[in-house]
């Protein structure tokens, strides 16, 4: 497939001086750009603005926050289509799926009043994708498809017919012939017939014609094949052709007009380019004339002439012309292409893409990149998301479900989610613990606990160094509740540490904090025993930093005036015998030996 | 793309570097001034500068965060052949009011004997370390062993590169399957010898750094480098500033079990770009490693991309207009929020009016007798930025291959 070259297009930034250099530095969504020299020579009078510089994304329009929010229901509910159901149940599923993304759109459109070109152009490609690729209407029911789909995009038909026949005198308006000619060209006999009913009155050349509609049957299927549908339908083209020559209707300029169209006359059809405004309605009307049992295969060698036919000399085709024939021409990968060139976001490629690979239509194509194609695409429009304060979240089940890169982009862009407020850091954290992105856990856990460290919250500090597992940090974070205590006399952040549970054995000096708190808390109920039993073991177990040894005789003091305990004394002595060898500050420790010496 | 907003920078002098923090939320700069400036970004979208002072005693040359597990801290270097470390102190609630805070220096690293030309943290995992490069061809490793104890940094690593060092990168990727690498390149101009490129591997038995590749294919001076992020690849993707953009492939080569010596690599160069036709002084990857963005000689910045066939191309350029911000232009000077309604900007959005995306061509402005011409929004909001359009793309392509925008649908004109 060869590429299409496209010039990059150029952004102009405001500098104040020529012959300097742009430096620039990668943002999260953006590029700050600003003046600089990279071989700095000479002095500067001072330093240029820096300049924010973005993409021109759509995500930033609340209206299409809306098309993203509900898109991406939608495309968690494909995703979860079980494989193992047989094509023919599937397909139907997929049919209504495309309609799903469609009314989203048309949803969107009716809010966005202002400026809706883009969303009709897009409704209008994924209409003919769904029609072509995905309900992959065979011959017969092929034409019925594309008349409802030029009939869905030219609606403007419907109001000029309610302002005729809202009119005094519908026959007589000047709009009249006009809409029933479009009538006529959009397939839509009956109402051609409606219309023609005001004029029957005023005409009797119109009561035939009325009666030569009534004989063309257009819609094949039901109970007749193809074949019987065929022939029914050349008998009548013969018939309306006779009726041609024979000038039944020379009387009446519009109503042998009528019989040119119903003919396929080519020529009478490009008279009314107006009436059609585009080539694919053109199209549509000419193999509804003309060849209405049109094979899929075939439709490009109509389409394409029917292009030609239809631009003049002067005109140059649009993109969109180019996307839809690449459609007719069942050239898959040339429509994706051709709409990433044309398009603003990813949104319209992604969705579209990833259904298409769900019915399989990328695969058959080639097998080489199909399913790198889809994931490519989902990746860059959810890379997008993220960089928005709230879509971001949207991004993630996109992500899930790319199933080679998709974890890997998770895991780097869920990292830079700003941590503006705890509770946004914990929704990105139930998201990181779902996925078992154990290292995104532990570091946003410790970025949290380090700047609540810095803004002195050391029990915020505490409980987040407990969830990231740190055994260091919440080692050093208790230290500080210690020398606090050993300053102040009291804890903070009570309830934290009462109620820390078996996460008090994540280090020793928070073993020690939670174990040291419960002794205070026991003396406090007066349970001396169980107090004096429980300082015992924080002396025996070693796990009490040295710092802390003097703090914890002065604890026991008191505890020797307490009859209960005497037995424990014995112990505490002993054991203060084999601390005394390894405690530096010997002065005190004499000091105090001698004081419970006194109790013995 | 479009200037969404400009801010005053107010240094004294050239700025030299610009950094965004990890998060996105705060921004440093520093310049010949001497000085580094902190900047925090408010809810509204608004940059505010929360510290501003004097670093060094020469221009400083580049500033650089440290990842948020270590807390709020920042490395500069300078011509004055010293780097520092800074770290963020909490100030007292009224400073806090008044939206400033205040750095203090934790250390200074003087062992450099020529400018110090690039400072850059290692990844995360390796702990807090610190690597400078100096004209001299010194690459230095620090260590700050206490995370929380900031002044005290030793000395781990002394790397001659034997050529003038200008840049570094470091592999961001912290998998187990490869050791710790980073790449030195030289601004050295004798193009008499190649190897401007380097690459050290860290050897977990001699516990040092070892030369592992030298990119011979480099004979011009190198003015930066960047490894990209490496999501999950067996390869390392390497750019490179030169006199062109250079992006290399580094694929590990099998070792031998019994080999003890750093890994062979194979090194493919992936693309090449002369279109700044100068010399190219800065290369860098956006986070998920999808854009590179690259400054030349020329005055502008080019984005490129690869597609999903792996085919790079150069898909948007940011041009200094090289006029006056007052007078003649017709600009105005002080550029506020350039971003007005949310309908203007899903307008222009939504009119494929863009310029500098992979795909994106640009929007020619609206041709006098164009049937949809009446539904462009004028060109007066079209371009922000300059006083003229957007010159259109005349090229005489087949109807396939047209690069007009997608204009709208003639269903909208009885809109």
């Amino acid at each position: 497939m060869e590429e299409v070259d496209v010039e990059p297009a150029v952004t102009n930034i405001p500098a104040a001086s020529s012959g300097t250099h742009l430096g620039f530095a990668w943002g999260p969504g953006d590029i700050l750009v600003y003046e600089t020299l990279y071989k700095a020579s000479g002095k500067c009078t001072g330093s240029g603005d820096i300049h924010e510089v973005r993409k021109d994304e759509d995500i930033y329009s609340p209206i299409l926050r809306k098309l993203f929010n509900e898109s991406h229901h939608i495309f968690v509910g494909l995703q979860t289509i079980r494989e193992d159901l047989p094509s023919k149940n599937k397909k139907p599923q997929f049919v209504s799926i495309s309609k799903n993304y469609r009314s989203v759109i048309r949803a969107c459109m009716e809010e966005l009043q202002q400026v809706v070109s883009i969303l009709l152009a897009i409704e209008l490609i994924w209409n003919l994708c769904e029609v072509l690729f995905i309900d992959a209407a065979p011959a017969g029911s092929l034409l019925l498809h594309l008349l409802d789909w030029v009939r869905l995009h030219k609606a403007d038909v419907d109001e000029k017919a309610r302002e005729v026949l809202q009119s005094e005198s519908p026959a007589e308006h000047r709009d009249y012939w006009d809409v029933v000619v479009s009538y006529v060209l959009q397939g839509r006999l009956e109402e051609a017939r409606q219309m023609l009913v005001k004029q029957a009155t005023l005409q009797p050349a119109a009561r035939k014609m009325y009666k030569q509609m009534d004989t063309l049957n257009i819609s094949p299927g039901g109970t007749q094949t193809l074949t019987e549908f065929d022939v029914k339908w050349r008998h009548w083209h013969e018939e309306v052709d006779r009726c041609l020559q024979d000038n039944s209707f020379a009387s009446n300029k519009h109503l042998e007009l009528i019989c040119k169209i119903l003919v396929g006359d080519e020529d009478t059809l490009l008279e009314h380019k107006d009436l059609l405004s585009t080539w694919y309605h053109f199209l549509v009307t000419r193999l509804l004339f003309c060849h209405p049992t049109v094979k899929p295969t075939e439709l490009h060698y109509y389409a394409q002439s029917c292009l030609t036919m239809f631009l003049d000399s002067r005109s140059v085709p649009e993109p969109l012309d180019s996307i839809l024939l690449a459609a007719f021409e069942f050239d898959i990968h040339q429509v994706i292409k051709d709409c990433s060139i044309a398009l603003n976001n990813w949104w319209f490629v992604a969705h579209l893409t990833d259904l298409l690979d769900h019915c399989k239509l990328l695969q058959s194509h080639n097998l080489h990149f199909g399913s790198n194609l889809r994931e490519f695409l989902l990746l860059e429009y959810a890379s997008g998301l993220f960089t928005h304060h709230s879509l971001w979240q949207l991004a993630v089940d996109y992500f899930d479900h790319c199933p080679e890169f998709g974890r890997v982009y998770l895991e780097l862009q869920i990292e830079r989610v700003p941590l503006d407020t705890e509770r946004k850091a914990l929704k990105v954290l139930r998201i990181c613990e779902q996925r078992q992105m154990s290292e995104q856990v532990r570091s946003i856990c410790k970025i949290m606990a380090m700047r609540a460290l810095r803004n002195n919250r050391l029990g915020s500090a505490l409980s987040w160094s407990i969830r990231a597992k740190d055994a260091a940090f919440a080692t050093l974070i208790s230290e500080r509740f210690l020398q606090d205590y050993c300053a102040r006399g009291t804890f903070s952040d009570l309830d934290l540490i009462d109620n820390l549970g078996p996460a008090m054995l994540l280090s020793d000096r928070l073993t020690f904090l939670g174990k040291y708190r419960e002794f205070h808390k026991l003396y406090g109920e007066k349970r001396f025993r169980e107090a004096s039993k429980l300082l015992l073991s924080l002396m025996t177990a070693k796990i009490a930093p040295r710092s802390f040894w003097m703090t914890l005789l002065t604890d026991a003091l008191p505890l020797l005036e307490q009859k209960e305990v005497s037995h424990h004394i014995q112990l505490i002595y002993s054991r203060l015998n084999c601390l005394c060898v390894s405690i530096s500050h010997l002065d005190n420790v004499v000091h105090c030996s001698l004081h419970f010496s006194a109790y013995l | 793309m479009f200037v969404a907003r400009s801010i005053a920078a107010d240094h004294k002098d050239l700025i030299h570097d610009v950094s965004y923090d990890f998060h996105g939320r705060r921004m440093a700069t520093c310049s010949s001034d001497q000085s580094v400036k902190v900047w925090d970004k408010s809810e509204n979208g608004e940059w505010h500068c929360t510290a501003s002072w004097k670093t060094h005693s020469g221009s400083v040359w580049r500033v650089t965060w440290a990842h948020p597990e270590f807390g709020q801290v920042l490395a500069s270097c300078s011509f004055d052949r010293t780097a520092a470390v800074w770290e963020e102190i909490v100030g007292e609630s009224n400073d806090k009011q008044r939206g400033l805070s205040h750095w203090i220096k934790r250390t200074t690293l003087v062992d450099s004997r020529t400018s110090v030309t690039d400072v850059k943290f290692a990844p995360k995992h390796m702990g807090l370390m610190l690597t400078t490069c100096s004209a001299d061809g010194v690459v230095r490793i620090y260590e700050a062993p206490d995370v929380m104890n900031l002044s005290q940094w030793s000395l781990q690593h002394e790397i001659s590169c034997k050529l003038s060092c200008s840049c570094i990168s470091w592999n961001p990727s912290s998998s187990r399957a490869h050791p710790a690498m980073f790449a030195v390149g030289s601004d050295d101009s004798n193009v008499t010898y190649g190897g401007k490129v380097q690459i050290y591997e860290y050897n977990e038995n001699t516990r040092k750094y070892a030369k592992a590749e030298t990119l011979m294919t480099v004979t011009d001076a190198v003015h930066d480098i960047a490894f990209a992020p490496n999501l999950g690849r067996s390869f390392h993707v390497l750019a490179i500033a030169t006199k062109d953009v250079r992006i290399f492939k580094l694929v590990p080569m099998r070792k031998e079990s019994t080999s003890t010596g750093p890994t062979k690599f194979e090194v493919q160069i992936v693309a090449q770009f002369d279109n700044h036709n100068s010399q190219v002084w800065r290369v860098s990857w956006n986070i998920t490693s999808t854009l590179l963005a690259s400054s030349g000689d020329d005055g502008c910045v080019r984005l490129w991309k690869a597609n999903y066939m792996d085919n790079w191309k150069c898909t948007g350029i940011l041009k200094g207009d090289g006029s006056p911000l007052t007078g003649s232009s017709g600009q105005p000077t002080a550029m506020s929020t350039v971003v007005g309604s949310s309908v203007q900007t899903s307008q222009n959005a939504l009119n494929g009016m863009s310029a500098g995306r992979y795909f994106f061509p640009p929007l020619d402005p609206p041709r006098a007798g164009t049937r949809y011409g009446h539904l462009l929004p004028p060109s007066s909001l079209i371009e922000h930025c300059d006083a003229e359009p957007i010159q259109p793309q005349q090229q005489a392509l087949p109807h396939r291959l047209s690069s007009r925008a997608l204009l709208p649908l003639p269903e909208a004109e009885g809109q």
